[in-house]
């Protein structure tokens, strides 16, 4: 074990770090940091950067794409951000840590590259307009949030991919206040599920001209996880009617927190209610010696929704500081499409 | 089978002292093996800790051509893609002492064994290093000096943190060295990314150092090393010597045990079985002892190696040691080959031994004639091949193959002169004693042949180590007269206070030579430059090794340099060679200075041509030119005027003597070392004297016969072994000096970037001469006494018995 892999332990960084509860209890405390509260508007574009007086927070884009003789990729383009003390300062004595997770998922290989940095030295950070967010020479900026351009890579893939989006800001919950628990706790939480994007992926194959769909995810909070909550799954599905789905289930020791939100073709969002959709394990995937659910029954009875959902690649593992899996899916059932899938906590049951 | 058992180690039970030499014979040579096997494990573990913690043991770094990185190149660096970790480094000063800083970014950089253990053992958690106030890492050693500390973050001592150094995140350290914003150097991680614009092309300014080219310290600390460990080698040759007589002894003394079980019918390989599980079970009980020993000695030693190496070289070495079971493993290994190398030859010889007849012992003298000559002629090739490696090759391995070739060469000729010099003697010899004495003296050459080099290895290494120490010691005392020549050193605390300091020094009429330098580096190695005001103080007394007329007046004028004679022979620079000290600033060199004891490079220019390329740098301390008398006048002046810890005040005396205690610690190992090598030969030659004994029976009881009383046998027996200890010592002193010269001109200039001029100490020889003369007459003594005591039934049996 290295002092990041300590370190990143004790963060709370990520989804998947702030469910290590048993290690210092940062996901359930505030202490001194700002705390999500109800009814409180989101406004833009201020809200696309960075807020250090939350304890986490961060820019999460996922990609289904496709080259042009129909072969499927996906990509994650992550910056999380965590703060040791609800303040920015200048210099190494900056307690904002930055972390950054790259992937680029083909239907045979899954790339994986990660980065650290702290803020106060300018190696990562995130400005609201123009709008950019980096971590060393990963950057995902253009001049404002619905024109972006982004780039990211490790010692064995790289991505340079243009992003346009046109459609509203999705915001979760109630008007971005998204409850995380029974017990209230909550993020501020919206997306851009609407990018069109088109570039160039490198892997050891060489360079592939790609097109597709992007899904970015904006959330911070101070105390994302109840105490007791395991792990999660999360999917953010495309299908191919033009409707969207965000879905969360946190798994607890009992009967678990489910919440998301069906984004109609029309652009109208409906919150789902605790427990509205359900989500079963439809088949395990040894991954890393760990048993993972690559493919699920999702079904919503009040928008008729009953499909699977498979692993585009089942071993999409992120063999990162703290691990995890994240990768594409495909959709088949009632609805068809594609999408993005995150799973935390597995690697500790 | 058990009664050959029984009847084969009785011989023990009635030989207890020659039980005891063999023993301690082994365990000596084991001991001393183990001892030095011991420190140099322990020095180099600590290096390696260093090397590890700090990362640039195995990856590349990056470090400024000048001065230090700022942030932001770092930074550029990173956002163009670049996996590197930053690293700021510094000396902190602490109460008595100042100590290694290092401050690494916790995010970045590649594993920290000192860290995590820390972590794991405290339950601390990593995340108290990163937030305010931070932590310090650091060695258990500094508790002292750390203890109650105001203003310090809290401390986690661990052993994984490099001897005298602590470790903390970035952040910490740049407060702590007031060196906001700086990095001293980059490590390059590894698994960077695709299609990186090159280093050369984002970042002109920094050169990119492989592990291998970084650290002179490494190449001081390596032949440091291997001074040791060739000592250590030769210690335990010296020392299978020992067991080789020893071993021969007791085979040879058990011949008719050996004669008689044969004959009762116990079968050759069960004989052989017998003796072999004898030497092993020695071995291991000789080997045991040798480690107790070998470990005794080196906790003795570790401390002044340790401080030795700190103080010279810098390099970070714990005073304590550490048992590894590799250092087991390898004293034992050692003594199981020594006893098996030393112990084949009887073994065979068990093999051959005719089933009944007697020994012969006749002839050998004739066949060893003829093996010295090829000896003689093996020597030659060796002493040639070392010459021929210094002419062909150049650095320091060249220079210790000299070394070895020299030694071991002439210890193969040794016994060719010894016989051609007893010849000699026989001839000149008049009465029939004397012919006699220098007859069987050659005699006696054979067996004792392999003692006697082992004293001539012995007597030329401590003669040439003994020489290059104390020319060493006497140029390095001359050096601190000349280059401590100030009467009282002053360091203020502040810059301001020490501007106050000047205003001070000016009305009290005191003449006060700032010392003010900035660290910058030329190609790429650190150097020093110094800024000096014009002064007598250096004009009369600057250890100057060669220079250019009117040096002082050029140097002054701002118009030349002077350089150390390490940055001289590093960058190949001499008078009217040019220096590039920082860019755009070059000037010739007008001269170069003796700088013993400092590894790094320096130079020495005018103050105020320093001060125009480098106005920031530290204004703190002074140079005092005083009465003498005055001298504690001014320091309690000083005391009450300034508020001054009691470090910042030191007179040239104190510097004097501390530096020297320093150097001296250097010192004592080798010193050490060479006093239990020569004990080792002194024992070889009195086990090589008691397994010859036996044979020298036959040879004595006839001279004996002829009227020749015991006792004046017994005085001949020591004459005989001193003769043979001056013979070997007049062939040790010449070539002692040889290896001292080596020493001196090969191996220190490649070692250490300077040469020493060589002084003889006539009286030392003399010293080591009756040293050893006394070693050879107490080696001696015992079978004298023994012959004196020797029943004349005993003799008169030689002629029942033989023939």
């Amino acid at each position: 074990m290295n002092v990041n892999t300590l370190l990143i332990l004790l963060l709370a960084f990520c989804p998947a770090m702030a469910l290590s509860q048993g290690f210092a209890g940062l996901g359930t405390r505030a202490e001194g940091f700002a705390v999500p509260e109800r009814g409180t508007p989101l406004t833009f574009p201020a809200d696309h950067g960075a807020h250090p007086d939350y304890r986490i927070e961060w820019w999460y884009l996922t990609a289904n794409l496709r080259d042009q003789d129909g072969v499927e990729y996906g990509i994650q383009w992550t910056l999380f951000r965590s703060a040791l003390e609800p303040v920015e300062r200048a210099g190494w004595s900056s307690p904002q840590l930055w972390m950054g997770h790259a992937a680029l998922t083909t239907p045979e290989q899954h790339f994986v590259a990660e980065r650290l940095a702290r803020g106060g030295i300018g190696q990562a950070g995130v400005t609201a307009a123009p709008f950019a967010a980096w971590i060393d020479n990963w950057r995902m900026e253009g001049p404002d949030i619905n024109t972006l351009s982004l780039t990211a890579g490790g010692s064995d893939f790289a991505y340079d991919l243009q992003l346009r989006a046109d459609g509203p800001f999705v915001l979760h919950g109630d008007r971005g206040y998204s409850v995380k628990s029974a017990s209230g706790q909550a993020s501020y939480y919206y997306s851009q599920p609407a990018y069109e994007i088109s570039g160039v992926l490198t892997t050891p194959d060489g360079p592939v001209t790609v097109t597709g769909n992007g899904w970015l995810d904006r959330e911070w909070s101070s105390q994302p996880l109840a105490s007791d909550q395991t792990g999660w799954d999360w999917f953010s599905l495309s299908f191919d009617s033009g409707d969207r789905l965000m879905a969360f289930q946190l798994r607890d020791s009992g009967d678990g927190y489910s919440s998301g939100t069906w984004i109609g073709a029309d652009g109208t969002v409906t919150p789902l209610a605790p427990g509205a959709f359900d989500a079963q394990v439809l088949e395990q995937t040894e991954v890393n010696g760990h048993a993972i659910p690559t493919g699920w029954s999702l079904s919503l009875p009040a928008q008729d929704l009953d499909v699977s959902v498979r692993a585009l690649n089942p071993d999409s593992w992120m063999e990162t500081s703290f691990p995890y899996w994240e990768g594409p899916v495909r959709i088949s059932g009632s609805h068809s499409g594609r999408g993005y899938l995150e799973m935390t906590g597995y690697d500790r049951e | 089978m058990r009664a050959a058992l029984q009847a084969w180690l009785s011989y023990w039970r009635r030989q207890p002292v020659q039980l005891l030499l063999l023993v301690l014979g082994l365990a000596m040579a084991t001991g001393l093996w183990s001892a030095v096997q011991a420190i140099n494990a322990e020095a180099r573990a600590n290096y390696a800790k260093a090397l590890e913690q700090t990362g640039s043991g195995v990856l590349d770094v990056l470090i400024p051509a000048q001065g230090t990185i700022p942030v932001d190149r770092y930074v550029a660096l990173r956002r163009a893609g670049w996996k590197l970790a930053p690293v700021l480094e510094g000396r902190w000063r602490l109460r008595n002492d100042s100590y290694t800083l290092i401050g690494v970014d916790l995010l970045n950089h590649p594993v920290l064994p000192a860290l995590t253990d820390a972590a794991m053992a405290e339950g601390t958690s990593p995340l108290a290093a990163l937030t305010p106030p931070g932590r310090l890492f650091a060695d258990p050693a500094l508790r002292d000096e750390l203890a109650g500390l105001p203003d310090i973050p809290p401390v986690t001592w661990s052993d994984s943190v490099p001897a005298g150094t602590i470790l903390t995140d970035i952040a910490v350290a740049e407060r702590l060295l007031q060196k906001s914003g700086e990095i001293s150097r980059l490590l390059i991680l590894p698994d960077q990314p695709q299609n990186l614009a090159p280093l050369q092309q984002l970042a002109p300014g920094l050169i990119r150092q492989s592990p291998a080219d970084s650290g002179a310290s490494t190449r001081l600390t390596d032949s440091f090393h291997l001074n040791l460990t060739a000592f250590g080698l030769l210690s335990f040759a010296v020392g299978l010597f020992i067991v080789h007589a020893t071993v021969g002894l007791a085979f040879e003394q058990r011949r008719g045990l050996v004669r008689t079980l044969r004959a009762l019918g116990l079968p050759l390989h069960h004989l052989i079985l017998l003796a072999a599980g004898e030497l092993l079970l020695l071995a291991l009980t000789a080997g045991a002892l040798g480690l107790v020993f070998g470990y005794l000695v080196a906790a003795a030693l570790l401390p002044d190696v340790a401080a030795t190496l700190r103080g010279l070289y810098g390099a970070p070495v714990e005073g304590g040691l550490t048992l590894r079971p590799t250092w087991f493993a390898s004293g034992l290994g050692m003594a199981i080959l020594g006893t098996t190398v030393a112990g084949s030859q009887a073994l065979w010889n068990l093999t051959r031994l005719p089933l009944l007849s007697a020994p012969g012992q006749h002839s050998w003298s004739v066949r060893n004639e003829q093996a010295y000559r090829w000896m003689a002629v093996v020597g030659a090739a060796l002493i040639g091949a070392g010459i021929l490696a210094v002419v062909i090759f150049d650095g320091l391995i060249a220079g210790f193959v000299l070394t070895g070739g020299l030694m071991l060469g002439t210890a193969l000729t040794l016994p060719a002169g010894l016989s051609l010099l007893l010849d000699l003697g026989a001839r000149r010899a008049r009465s029939v004693t004397a012919q006699w004495v220098w007859a069987d003296t050659k005699a006696q050459l054979p067996g004792l042949s392999l003692a006697l080099m082992a004293l001539l290895l012995a007597l030329a290494t401590n003669v040439g180590v003994g020489t290059m120490v104390s020319s060493f010691r006497l140029t390095f005392l001359g050096w601190m007269d000349q280059r401590l020549s100030a009467d009282v050193y002053v360091t203020a605390r502040t810059d301001s206070q020490g501007a106050e300091m000047a205003r001070w020094f000016d009305e009290q009429n005191i003449t006060a030579l700032p010392i003010r330098w900035s660290e910058t580096a030329v190609n790429g190695t650190p150097v020093r430059i110094y800024g000096v005001v014009d002064d007598e103080l250096y004009r009369d007394n600057w250890p100057i090794l060669s220079a250019q007329d009117k040096v002082w007046d050029k140097v002054m004028s701002g118009q030349a340099v002077l350089v150390n004679e390490q940055l001289a022979r590093r960058d190949g620079l001499g008078p009217g060679s040019a220096l590039q000290l920082t860019a755009g600033w070059e000037l010739p060199v007008a001269g170069v200075y003796s700088d013993y004891g400092n590894p790094n490079g320096q130079a020495i220019v005018a103050l105020p041509a320093l001060l125009e390329r480098h106005p920031d740098i530290p204004f703190r301390q002074f140079g005092l030119r005083l009465d003498p008398q005055k001298v504690p006048d001014v320091l309690r002046q000083l005391r009450g005027r300034f508020d001054l810890p009691a470090r910042a005040l030191v007179d040239q005396a104190g510097i004097k003597a501390r530096s020297l205690e320093i150097f001296d610690k250097t010192f004592v190992v080798t010193g050490a070392l060479n006093i239990l090598t020569l004990g080792v030969a002194c024992f070889a030659i009195l086990t090589s004297l008691l397994t010859i004994w036996r044979q020298r029976q036959p040879q004595l009881a006839p001279v004996w016969a002829l009227g020749m009383t015991r006792a004046r046998l017994a005085q001949l027996e020591l004459l005989r072994s001193a003769l043979l200890a001056a013979l070997t010592a007049l062939f040790a002193l010449p070539l002692g000096l040889v290896i001292a010269w080596v020493l001196l001109s090969v191996i220190n200039v490649e070692a250490f970037g300077w040469q020493l001029p060589m002084f003889l100490f006539p009286l030392d020889w003399l010293r080591l001469f009756v040293l050893t003369l006394l070693a050879a007459l107490i080696a001696a003594a015992w079978p004298a006494r023994k012959l004196s005591r020797t029943e004349p039934a005993d003799l008169l049996r030689v002629f029942v018995n033989e023939r």
